[in-house]
């Protein structure tokens, strides 16, 4: 048990392409932390650089009080977890969960108590004696869970543990390696595309792009109080719509622009972002969140908080309406590689979609005209040149 | 895979499913089976004539015992027994300790080598691994007069001497070091070929585990190879066992050394005109490839393939 500290590590390769920039990040003693980002960020890089299967180019890594950055993984007390399990196919269960302390010399009975009791929290009793080809996919996945949890390391490092499994035991899978990690208290580093296992399964997420470090909080924090424009696309299903908008003054208040339509923000909002005031006139970059916009008939709201559009799509998923809305706005890109830019396609010429989420109540159909009410308390707000996010009078950094 | 899918859905699209098609069809079956027999008849009519009376083998052709069955092992007994220059049973067992440290060697060495430049860094590398390979271009024959001189009276370069006079002719450990040379160039890149293919992950995650570069050989790339080393294994058994010109090279012609390969040689020359004892030596040469080949084929075949396919 350990804190896993990095200090303004990069990766930089032999070809000069530089994986990642500047990562400072801790991992505090018994913490899950949840290191997310689209593909091709440098999440899964940075965890081989903990585990040491990666060599450090520049910066420091400590485990525990030691710097490892130039110590063999074996020697680093750490487990790892691959993405599609790396189990030895010819070991039985038990020898591959026994593999590492056999190396390490543990007494024989020593380690049959321990791969025991290790199977029993994994619920691989029954099938010690069988071989990784005879397994399913849950089950391997937990032989590779035993063989990391067997050795009582200072940290576990889990690169996309859950991706290989189908969608229902990911699901099961998510909550067991979470609690197991409760139960054992082990300094945990979970690399992941996933957004909703980042949500679900850490106590803190670290959100990467492109190899810089974008935000790093509790989930909640990170859903409510994106950082940046990346951050506020990326965290969250259906993603935040993110569209061109403008700051203007109106009679004492602030409004912002949605194509040409202008809703009131709340004294609320702007007491809470003072810095929006300095905006004033400027172009931003709005965030609004699908669940924030309803059927205008199920959600009467004044005028200034509606917004006219027409319905493109329409995907019922029983507790929700999943609804694509044309209006005259046009839509901003955060810069997550794996977004779907399909989402413009469906908008006709001078128009952008909006995907809001609607109570299953709701009647709209497709192509219909509606009216849609907009919560402009949870409005997000983004400086259009730096992308940060607009709370105080100077912008809020990491 | 493909080839059987696209033949379900209809007309095959690809040449490999046009090749699948025309050998599950009646014209297929029928030439396959056509070839097998043309390659099979001098081989029956071997095995038949090793076991029929020695005038009737020097009198009529081997198909008349369809009408006249008349068998004896008289033949094998003859060959077995001692003659004037050595008996066939102690070039079987001489055939043996040639071959058995021909193809153990070989395939130690091989699997260290392929191991270290699949998954080893180091300097020179790529360029070692292409020279290695590149060995498999060198004729046998060119060798054998520089090799015959390096075992006899040593090698000498601009005067200093690199190999001492060990004398090795006529002994064992001369074929031995021959074949292993011989062999390691293919061995080395089969070898090499499957042990790059094993997933990376397993490696890794044995790094971790605590594993060195050796206990990683040894508990991983070992027993995952076993397909790839029994191929090969198969492959140059059977290159050695029926080897002849390296044993009569290397070990000379004397009874007490040489294979069953010279042995039969001699038998040719001695008693050229007893057919019936050439078929019955022939057929106890084959009999131990025989044996080896069919206990291990399913190895052969999946050995093959590796590579393409993950064992």
């Amino acid at each position: 048990m350990a804190e896993v500290v990095l200090e303004h590590i990069v990766k930089r390769y032999p070809n000069g392409f530089q994986a990642i920039t500047d990562l400072n990040l801790s991992i505090e003693d018994g913490e899950f932390l949840v290191l997310v980002g689209p593909s091709g960020c440098g999440k899964s890089t940075a965890l081989r650089m903990v585990a040491g299967l990666e060599t450090i180019t520049e910066g420091v890594l400590r485990i525990g009080d030691r710097v490892v950055n130039d110590v063999p993984p074996k020697d680093r007390d750490i487990a790892m977890v691959f993405q599609n399990y790396a189990l030895y196919p010819h070991m039985s269960v038990f020898d591959n969960i026994a593999f590492a302390l056999k190396l390490a010399k543990v007494p024989k009975d020593e380690i049959a108590r321990r791969v025991q009791e290790a199977a029993r929290v994994l619920e691989l009793s029954p099938y010690l004696d069988r071989k990784p080809a005879q397994l399913s996919g849950g089950q391997r996945q937990r032989v590779a869970m035993g063989r990391a949890i067997v050795r009582q390391p200072a940290a576990f490092l889990m690169d996309e543990p859950l991706s290989n499994l189908d969608a229902k035991l990911r699901v099961q899978m998510r909550a067991e390696i979470a609690r197991i990690q409760k139960n054992l208290g082990v300094t945990t580093l979970y690399v992941t595309h996933d957004q909703v296992e980042a949500m679900t399964m850490g106590d803190r997420v670290a959100v990467l792009s492109a190899g810089v470090l974008q935000q790093v909080d509790a989930p909640q924090t990170l859903y409510d109080r994106p950082a940046n424009i990346f951050v506020g696309g990326f965290i969250g299903s259906p993603a935040m719509n993110l569209i061109e908008s403008r700051v203007v003054e109106l009679d004492g208040g602030l409004g912002v622009t949605i194509g040409s339509r202008t809703v009131r923000l709340p004294d609320a909002v702007l007491a809470q972002r003072p810095g929006l005031r300095a905006h004033a006139g400027q172009p931003i970059v709005l965030g609004i969140r699908p669940e924030d916009l309803e059927d205008a008939l199920l959600a009467p709201a004044p005028d200034d908080q509606r917004l006219k559009a027409t319905v493109t799509l329409v995907e019922a998923l029983g507790s929700e309406l999943v609804v694509h809305l044309s209006l005259d706005i046009r839509t901003v890109a955060s810069g997550d590689p794996d977004a779907l830019a399909a989402v413009g396609l469906e908008a006709a010429p001078g128009q952008g979609v909006m995907v809001a989420r609607f109570n299953p109540r709701s009647q709209v159909r497709l192509a219909d005209d509606v009216e849609v009410t907009v919560d402009t308390e949870r409005l997000h707000f983004f400086d259009a040149a730096t992308g940060q996010a607009i709370w105080q009078d100077a912008t809020v950094t990491v | 895979m493909s080839a059987a899918a696209a033949d379900i859905a209809g007309q095959p699209t690809t040449t490999s499913g046009r090749i699948v098609r025309f050998l599950t069809s009646w014209a297929g079956r029928i030439t396959v089976f056509v070839v097998c027999v043309v390659w099979t008849v001098p081989t029956v009519g071997l095995l038949v004539s090793s076991f029929r009376p020695a005038d009737e083998v020097r009198r009529t052709g081997w198909w008349t015992v369809l009408g006249d069955p008349d068998f004896t092992l008289q033949n094998y007994r003859d060959v077995l027994k001692s003659g004037p220059s050595g008996d066939m049973w102690t070039a079987f067992i001489n055939s043996l300790t040639i071959t058995v440290p021909a193809v153990v060697i070989p395939i130690a060495i091989a699997a260290f080598a392929a191991y270290a430049f699949a998954w080893m860094r180091f300097p020179g590398r790529q360029w070692l691994f292409i020279v290695v390979v590149g060995l498999l271009v060198v004729p046998l024959h060119l060798t054998l007069v520089p090799l015959l001189q390096a075992f006899t009276s040593g090698v000498d370069v601009f005067g200093v001497r690199v190999i001492p006079d060990l004398n090795l002719t006529g002994k064992y450990v001369s074929v031995w070091l021959a074949h292993t040379a011989f062999g390691l160039p293919l061995a080395v890149y089969l070898l090499y070929n499957y042990i790059g293919s094993l997933p990376r992950d397993i490696f890794e995650a044995a790094r971790i585990d605590g594993a060195d570069h050796f206990t990683i050989f040894w508990r991983l790339v070992l027993p995952l190879s076993v397909p790839a080393l029994a191929a090969y294994a198969i492959f140059q058994f059977l290159w050695v066992w029926n080897d002849f010109l390296v044993a009569t090279v290397f070990i000379g012609t004397s009874p007490d050394a040489a294979p069953m390969t010279v042995r039969l040689a001699q038998l040719v020359g001695s008693r050229g005109q007893d057919q019936h004892l050439l078929t019955a030596g022939a057929f106890l040469t084959m009999a131990l490839p025989l044996v080896v080949f069919f206990s291990l084929q399913r190895y052969f075949v999946r050995g093959l393939l590796a590579g393409s396919v993950k064992g």
